[in-house]
């Protein structure tokens, strides 16, 4: 069930006359964990701010079925990032709220719903991320991984049929980045969203990812797209290798891989 | 999208022999009219003899967290009752959703309570604030004569060029704000003065008034309420994001103390500063004053020039400069202590803002006045 959910359509991102990435082509299908890697500075977050709607392209455009986000007008545009929700890098909670607040936030701004309500349903985004009775907490009160998490109860409270995260596990322990992929996992089975996901940590692109584009900073374009451990079985791609081997090519087979970073 | 019309959603509960099964049916959707679940409820807390709570979703439209919250009310509910649950018969998303809800148990310690504090005890809670605060405040001024003292000795130090970019900063500036605000000053002076003078025929006298007003009170004060209000703030601000990037701290591994580093350079500039801008301020207020009172009150410019310069003696401007020089450490003591003192998130670098120019205003003003009876009783 190849249902495409989101079109990238010859997509060139610029900042003013500096050309980021030029002429990007792919699809993300409907479920699909899709990953954006690749090295520092070659765009994926840029990529990512003109999927949400923060930046505009420079050509080209992003579409959400069949719908451009760039060529509508803002209420459309309103319209369709109403269906998305966003993981910023640091969980981007506003400081002066309570958890409880932050998360409650879009719900109230965009739904009629009475408080009770609301309530529940923040208790249950909450919970859903490990966070049940910390409602009353402030954001500076909470680790790094936490505030991440309340980030994600924030990006979901609306129900959205597609979740965007930066960098899901920058700065997390590995034992905490691995409950956070978890936790992503779990939520695209359940929830059946659209999952797509900027980051260049190899451990997360293989434990989660089901579909892949690799951009390349040197050449300013895509230079591969797929599922990511077909990726690393098969392609010929130098810099693609190097980047999922981490710079070690004859390291191609993902289960002695996993075999060592577990030891 | 086309929106298509819900299903009506409901709930039913039917007690089968042992067990207790609830039926919902229908979309359960943001948008759809829920129906009460507390009959459903109330069923759960009134049931005998129940092994399981089961439920039966063969009708189950749409749903999305509507249903999933009300769900861990029955839930929870059974829970309470002891009753144990069959999560099998739900659809598997819901059961995945279910699990990851239950996989952290509530932190026990982590609910806060939120009680009304009585009258009697906000007073006491704001006593031991103004405590805190001041102590604060005698700390913050120790660290500040340590710093001093060990810059003094070589130990510690900071960087010139940082020292000539905040003069840059807070003095010239500053000339543009400064200049309109004290030309306007010395033309109320005038005016008011004016007004009760002219009564006696005694216009010329309304130069004493603004050249003496400007060059002991006037002149430093508005320079020093100028002043808080656009470099105060912004040292705060400063140093409070500072902090929150953890700048601060990474100075103190690198062995800088900040004291040394970001508060003394940012102080000695306004101390520096600060007596030459009053000097400006008073010679702008003289000019303002001397607008006023050859245009509308019948005096000739010379007139004027000659009772400011008879009027207005050194010691008058030794007081300003005085005083200036006191406004320009408070301002940067409060404004560099708020901001030290800054907490680690957005909003507390505003109030950090706030609070040292509130600070910097109350220092002023009690200042000026304990310096203003100081010089009348030693007739200065």
């Amino acid at each position: 069930m190849a249902e495409p959910c989101i079109t990238i359509d010859n997509l060139t991102m610029a900042y003013g006359d500096f050309v980021i990435q030029r002429d990007l082509n792919f699809t993300i299908n409907r479920g699909d964990v899709f990953i954006v890697m690749g090295g520092n500075g070659c765009g994926k977050t840029t990529l990512l701010r003109h999927m949400i709607g923060l930046q505009s392209p420079a050509r080209g455009d992003v579409y959400y079925g069949d719908e451009g986000l760039w060529r509508s007008d803002s209420a459309t545009r309103q319209r369709i990032l109403r269906r998305t929700g966003v993981m910023f890098q640091s969980g981007a909670l506003l400081s002066s709220m309570t958890l409880a607040e932050n998360v409650a936030l879009p719900i109230t701004e965009a739904t009629r719903l009475p408080a009770n309500k609301v309530r529940e349903i923040v208790s249950y985004k909450l919970a859903l991320v490990g966070l049940a009775g910390f409602e009353d907490y402030y954001p500076s009160e909470l680790s790094g991984g936490m505030q991440k998490r309340a980030g994600l109860a924030r990006a979901m409270a609306l129900d959205p049929e597609i979740l965007f995260f930066d960098e899901p596990s920058a700065g997390l322990d590995p034992i905490t980045a691995k409950l956070l992929d978890d936790l992503i996992l779990s939520l695209s089975q359940s929830l059946s969203v659209t999952v797509v996901v900027v980051t260049h940590d190899l451990d997360s692109i293989f434990a989660i990812g089901n579909n892949s584009v690799f951009l390349d900073a040197e050449s300013r374009s895509m230079i591969a797209g797929g599922p990511p451990r077909q990726l690393l079985a098969e392609s010929k791609d130098p810099k693609l290798v190097r980047f999922l081997t981490r710079g070690n090519p004859s390291d191609r087979n993902i289960e002695t891989r996993q075999m060592r970073s577990r030891a | 999208m086309p929106e298509t019309a819900n299903i009506p959603c409901q709930i039913v509960a039917h007690c089968r022999a042992n067990s207790l099964e609830i039926a919902v049916s229908g979309d359960w959707v943001r948008d759809a009219e829920l129906p009460a679940i507390e009959p459903v409820l109330a069923q759960i807390e009134a049931a005998k003899n129940i092994e399981t709570l089961r439920f039966s979703t063969d009708a189950l439209g749409r749903w999305d967290s509507m249903l999933v919250t009300e769900l861990i009310k029955l839930i929870d509910c059974a829970a309470r009752n002891g009753i144990p649950l069959d999560k099998t018969t739900l659809p598997a998303a819901i059961q995945g959703l279910l699990t990851l809800v239950y996989a952290v148990p509530e932190r026990v310690d982590a609910h806060r309570s939120q009680r009304q504090t009585s009258w009697s005890e906000s007073i006491a809670i704001s006593t031991a604030k103004a405590i805190q605060h001041s102590k604060e405040i005698i700390i913050f001024v120790g660290d500040m004569a340590i710093s001093c003292m060990a810059t003094l000795r070589g130990h510690a130090h900071f960087r010139r060029v940082d020292l000539w970019l905040y003069v840059q900063e807070c003095g010239p500036s500053a000339l543009p704000i400064v200049t309109l605000i004290s030309l306007l000053v010395g033309l109320i002076l005038a005016f008011v003065g004016a007004v009760q003078l002219s009564m006696f025929g005694a216009q010329i006298y309304i130069a004493n008034l603004v050249s003496l007003g400007m060059t002991r009170e006037m002149g430093g004060l508005m320079t020093a309420i100028i002043m808080s209000g656009r470099t105060g703030a912004a040292y705060a601000a400063q140093l409070g994001t500072m902090h929150v990037n953890n700048e601060i701290d990474a100075l103190k591994t690198m062995n800088l103390d900040p004291m040394a580093f970001l508060v003394l350079p940012r102080m000695l500039a306004l101390i520096f500063i600060m007596p030459l801008l009053c000097l400006y301020a008073d010679l702008m207020g003289i000019v303002g004053g001397g607008l006023v009172t050859v245009n509308f009150f019948d005096v000739s410019l010379a007139e004027y020039l000659d009772r400011t310069a008879t009027a207005v003696k050194m010691k008058d401007f030794i007081v300003g400069f005085v005083k200036s020089s006191v406004f320009g450490i408070l301002i940067a003591l409060s404004g560099c202590m708020r901001g030290m003192q800054c907490g680690r998130s957005a909003s507390a670098v505003g109030d950090a803002g706030t609070s040292a120019v509130v600070t910097a205003i109350v220092f002023i003003v009690v200042a000026d006045s304990v310096m203003t009876i100081i010089c009348n009783r030693l007739g200065i």
